[in-house]
This record gives C-alpha cells, sequence and structure tokens, in this order.
C-alpha cells in the first residue's frame, strides 16, 4: 500500500503503519496525489487487488479518506465515519466542489455529539464513488479509458472491505464505533457482520438489515433516469465529452421526495407558489415545491457522477444482512457482539422504524447488547442529517456509556 | 427501612447507598436490587426510565438490559448510557435465545400485559432466574373498599380509574401462587410488603399474607432441570 498526501504538510496520518509511538495529528489536511483529481485530504493507494463480491478482483485502487482529531496512544478512540448515498469524506469540512459545510457539522467539532477533542474520526469515501476513492469514473488500467460501465458492480460488504484496509494501515485493531445513517447504517452493520472483533460499538441510525423491494424500487426509477438520458451514451460519456446531467438530476429529484416526509415537505412549501401570485397554465415551477426539487437535481449534477449514481444505488439494492447468512439475521450477528445502538425516525419511510424493529430482534436472537431509540420527527429520512435534539442526546448518551465501558477515560496521550 | 433478619433474600450485602441512588430508588426496586448478584446478566423488562438498571450498573457492575414501551422512558434510558430497546413484554420475549440472561426482572408490570401466563413462561425460559413483583389484590385496603364502597378500588399502587387503568389483569398472591404452580415456576423466595413498601415475612401460600401485603415479590425459577442458584 502506497499512501499519499501532498499540499506542504509533512505527511501525516497515513504512516501510523510504522505504529509510531507519538499521536498523530491531523488537523490540517493534505492535498492527495491523483492525478486529475485535486480533492483536499489523503488518499491510500492500494496495489493489492480487492476480491469483490461479484468475482472480480479490483486493484490497484485508491480509497480517499478525511480524518478529524487525533488517535490516542492505544488507538482505541477512532471512530469510523460511513456517509450515505450521496456523501462523501467530507463530513466535516466544506466540500471542495460546492463549499457547503460537512454533511455531518450537526454532529462533528470540538465538544460536539462526535468530539474531536475525544475522538480520532476517520471517514473514506466508499469505493465506487467520485470523490477520490476509486469509481466509475476513474481511468481503467487496461483501456487507459474511463472505467464506465466496465467497473465492477460493488457491494456494501466491498466498500467495508475497502475502509478495513484504511483501518488497518492506521494501525487501527478496534474501531470505538461504527456510525453512519441510511447506507453509513448498512456499511456499519456490515462491519459489525464482517469484522465483529474490530468493532467496540456500531451506531447504524435510519438503516434496515437488507433493502426493501419499495427502495429498490425508487432506486430503479432514478437508474432508468440517468440511462435515458441521451447524454448518457451507454455509459461512456465522460469519453465523449458529454454528461446526463439532466438524468441525473431527475434520479436526485425523485430521490430527495423519499428523504423527506409529506408533514415536512407541507410545512415547508404547502401549496405555495413560487415568486408569482397565480399559477401560469404552464409548465414552469409553479410551486415552491416544484422550484426547491429543481434546484436539489441542478446542484447535485455539479458534485456528482452519473454512473457512481448508478453502481452505488446498486450497491444499496444488494444489500441483505441475513442473505448472506443462509437466511438468518441472527447468524449475520454470530460471534462477540459489538454494543448496537439503534435508531430510527418516526416519520421516515423509507427506511421505517419497522426495519429498525427487526433489526433489533435478530440481535435480541442472540442477546447482543442492544439499544433501540425511535425518535419523534417529521422530518422523514434525512432527519439523521439535521438538527435534531433527540438524536444528539441519544448518541451523546450512547458513546459516552461505551466509553467508560471501552476505558476511554483518557483521551489524550 | 428495617430488614428483618427472617427475610432469606440478600444473599448480597446491599451496596453502601450512594449520593442520591438509594433515595431515589423506589423501595420495591431497591428489594429487587438486592436480590441481584454483582455482574449477572439482567433484562428488566418494563424498566421505566431504567432507574433500577442505572442502579445495578452503577452499584454491581451488572450487565444491564432493559425493554420499555414508552419511547420517552427508552429515550431517557439511551440517553443516559444504559441499554435499553422499545419494545413490549408480550410481543417482544420471543426473539431472545434462552438463558440469555441470569435474572429477568419484571417489576409492576405483569398485570399490564396482555397475556401474564405466556410471559411468565417466557421469563423462566429467557432468564435463569425471574424476579416479578405486582400489586396484589387480595390487599385488605382493596377488599374494604370493594365491599363497602362497591366502586372499583383506586389506590396508591393502582391510581387509575377503571376506565383508563393499564391494569388489566389484576391478581391476588395467591393466584399468582396458584399459577406458578400451574405453570410449574419453582418459588425460590417471596417477599410480602406493607402499604408503605416495607418488607415483612410471611408465608405467601398462607390467607394472612394475602391480605396483609400491598404488593408481592418473587423470585421464581424454571421447571427445566435448570440448576437452581
Amino acid at each position: 500500500m502506497r499512501s499519499a498526501a501532498s499540499g506542504g504538510a509533512p505527511p501525516t496520518a497515513p504512516v501510523v503503519r510504522t505504529l509510531a509511538p507519538s499521536p498523530v495529528s491531523i488537523l490540517t489536511a493534505p492535498r492527495p496525489q491523483r492525478p486529475g483529481h485535486d480533492w483536499p485530504g489523503h488518499s491510500l493507494a492500494i496495489d493489492e487487488p480487492l476480491r469483490l463480491d461479484c468475482g472480480v478482483e479490483l486493484g490497484p485502487f485508491t480509497v480517499a479518506y478525511q480524518t478529524y482529531g487525533t488517535l490516542n496512544r492505544e488507538r482505541s478512540n477512532a471512530i469510523l465515519v460511513c456517509h450515505a448515498l450521496t456523501g462523501d469524506q467530507y463530513c466535516a469540512d466544506p466540500h471542495p466542489i460546492t463549499g457547503h459545510p460537512g454533511w455531518w457539522t450537526t454532529l462533528i467539532g470540538p465538544g460536539g455529539v462526535l468530539d474531536t477533542e475525544r475522538y480520532f474520526l476517520i471517514c473514506a469515501n466508499v469505493i465506487g464513488g467520485c470523490m477520490g476513492t476509486t469509481g466509475p469514473r476513474d481511468t481503467n488500467p487496461a483501456t487507459g479509458d474511463a472505467w464506465a460501465l466496465d467497473f465492477p458492480v460493488i457491494t456494501i460488504r466491498d466498500m467495508v472491505r475497502a475502509q478495513k484496509l484504511v483501518v488497518d494501515h492506521l494501525g487501527i485493531e478496534q474501531l470505538f464505533c461504527v456510525i453512519g445513517g441510511s447506507m453509513g447504517a448498512m456499511q456499519a452493520l456490515q462491519w459489525a457482520s464482517s469484522y465483529p472483533d474490530s468493532v467496540f460499538a456500531a451506531v447504524p441510525i435510519a438503516g434496515a438489515a437488507r433493502h426493501s423491494a419499495q427502495n429498490i424500487a425508487f432506486h430503479e426509477v432514478g437508474r432508468q433516469a440517468i440511462m435515458a438520458d441521451p447524454d448518457w451514451c451507454g455509459g461512456r460519456y465522460l469519453s465523449l465529452g458529454r454528461n446526463p446531467s439532466r438524468g441525473l438530476a431527475v434520479a436526485r429529484m425523485a430521490a430527495h421526495i423519499t428523504y423527506l416526509s409529506e408533514a415536512a415537505l407541507h410545512r415547508k412549501f404547502g401549496r405555495n407558489l413560487q415568486d408569482r401570485n397565480a399559477v401560469t397554465y404552464g409548465f414552469d415551477a409553479d410551486f415552491q415545491v416544484e422550484s426547491y426539487l429543481r434546484h436539489q437535481g441542478s446542484t447535485f449534477v455539479d458534485r456528482f457522477d452519473a454512473n457512481s449514481y448508478l453502481y452505488i444505488t446498486r450497491a444499496m439494492d444488494y444489500f441483505d444482512l441475513a442473505a448472506e447468512h443462509g437466511g438468518s439475521l441472527p447468524a449475520a450477528f454470530a460471534g462477540n457482539q459489538p454494543r448496537f445502538c439503534i435508531v430510527s425516525f418516526t416519520s421516515d419511510w423509507l427506511f421505517p422504524t419497522a426495519e429498525s424493529r427487526a433489526l433489533v430482534h435478530g440481535l435480541n436472537a442472540v442477546a447482543a447488547n442492544v439499544s433501540f431509540v425511535e425518535i419523534e420527527t417529521d422530518k422523514g429520512h434525512d432527519a439523521f442529517l439535521l438538527h435534531e435534539p433527540e438524536l444528539f442526546d441519544t448518541l451523546r448518551g450512547f458513546l459516552t456509556g461505551c466509553a467508560e465501558h471501552r476505558g476511554l477515560t483518557r483521551f489524550w496521550p | 427501612m428495617s430488614r428483618s433478619a427472617a427475610l432469606p433474600l440478600a444473599s448480597v450485602p446491599a451496596a453502601p447507598p450512594t449520593a442520591a441512588s438509594d433515595s431515589e430508588l423506589r423501595r420495591d426496586l431497591r428489594l429487587i436490587a438486592e436480590m441481584i448478584e454483582p455482574s449477572a446478566r439482567v433484562l428488566d423488562i418494563g424498566c421505566g426510565d431504567g432507574a433500577l438498571l442505572a442502579y445495578l450498573a452503577r452499584t454491581k457492575g451488572v450487565d444491564a438490559r432493559g425493554i420499555e414501551l414508552s419511547q420517552s422512558g427508552v429515550n431517557a434510558g439511551v440517553r443516559h448510557g444504559l441499554s435499553v430497546i422499545q419494545g413490549d413484554a408480550d410481543r417482544d420475549l420471543a426473539a431472545f435465545p434462552d438463558d440469555a440472561f441470569d435474572v429477568v426482572v419484571l417489576s409492576q408490570t405483569l398485570q399490564a400485559t396482555r397475556h401474564p401466563r405466556q410471559v411468565l413462561e417466557e421469563l423462566l425460559r429467557i432468564g435463569r432466574r425471574a424476579i416479578v413483583s405486582f400489586p396484589n389484590f387480595g390487599f385488605w385496603h382493596i377488599r374494604l373498599s370493594l365491599l363497602l364502597r362497591g366502586r372499583m378500588p383506586v389506590t396508591e399502587l393502582l391510581d387509575h380509574p377503571w376506565y383508563e387503568t393499564p391494569n388489566i389483569h389484576l391478581c391476588t398472591i395467591r393466584d399468582f401462587v396458584a399459577l406458578c404452580d400451574e405453570i410449574g415456576a419453582a418459588i425460590e423466595r417471596s417477599l410480602t410488603l406493607d402499604r408503605h413498601g416495607r418488607p415483612f415475612f410471611l408465608d405467601p401460600r398462607g390467607s394472612l399474607a394475602n391480605l396483609l401485603a400491598e404488593q408481592g415479590v418473587f423470585v421464581l425459577s424454571g421447571k427445566r432441570g435448570k440448576p437452581r442458584s
């Protein structure tokens, strides 16, 4: 494995591989040395091919990641933050393309729920992504052209395998916690199932042990929208200098509706008109909700790759922990289980509470140490990204309890 | 609280009362806590805000888990670092494997379940021992209230009027003992509490206990040839 970090500062985090005795401070993020991509942060180049669930060996490949806070001497205070479908490793600093604050700044920071003064946070772009980790937009060494649809289909387990390499690289034997919402929750569950000894606590928020038929259906709508865009060109749009941005925008618009709730949409927009006093008897965005969705779609295409969207939605569709274990969810959690905190939201109809409860029952069957909280909110699935004080209190309480059990009394070396 | 030497309960000396902990804990919960060995695996069903769990974890290093119906109770427990899941005794015990816990606690909850008999059987399946406390409907005050006033009794323990009480399966101590016999549950210990929550020792099978006790606390074990502790 080769680690790359550029930008003036000496390479810091990745050299932990040598198990240096001193703590690693990574508050100033260096820049990677990937030709064509100049995203800030760390990247780990891995020469050894990764055996994927689809049977293909992918490699060499790169994983881009961000870190926050300081790893303690015992390397026992690391939290892996797993991003959702359209998220990336910039969970707590400005997005390099949009300039928007990190997607989980509600939780992460000094004194925050994910307290960067106590914990060392790692967030890696998933494999198949488009923010520095190898994905369909990158160059296929066999052809010298973008991978496009020649990129192998990846799964949540493949994403987790790649993350495990980063965690190993940082010299961390056991993560204090793996946390994530939505697809991030799937990764947290996969970690607990695949590497139970490497995780002390797992926090799947607004997740499920498998992707439901309804969710697969919504993803298919998004994929078909992308593929129906003439600029998609069978996936080879990059080589042809085109971009299926209309299709990707429609996919985003449809998906965005599923992240909200009817109550939240009504509260935010109702039937309010956009910059006009009456409907125009046309197909312009008369309603505020239309204008909002169009905005969501058009800003999304600036920062996301259409083929990545196909691959990552597919990975979620294929996720079914029980199926990996002969149809038995408890069998997925055999062995030494981490402590779980499962959180759902009352108005989340994409990953409803029933999914989390099924997960709880599966964990009860192996007498795992599990907490389960359903939080009352009208914000829908997206609640995990928003200001939700009850979520913050729950996570803070759970993590503090876990830190006591883990003996994390000393956070600084 | 006077602890009678005749009480066959306290297998372990209670932890020294710390700060607010002892006074905060309901008296019947304190008695239950005294029956639980240090480091035991405990499931508290209907754990409310988790007061017993917090006390057990703090003073006895117990691996404490809870199930609570009310979401506010669950959230309060998890906020305080306890392992609590939202669920109910009628529906959510089936998921647990046999003998998952050393002790399963069901305090002041049995009378509010839909199927008390199945719940009791589940307790004995998933726990090596079960500690069950419940209000005694044979308590003299309740009998007198019904006899003299002809109205459904409302007491400190049973403080809802009949039309909104969650307590749909009330029983007397004798009823409970009969059910234990019927399902083959062994009564390892029992404790009767007077109306001030003070324990006194009387044979739970006798008429006097059934008349004088406002609540009963029973330690049960299963019939499946499990080693008795």
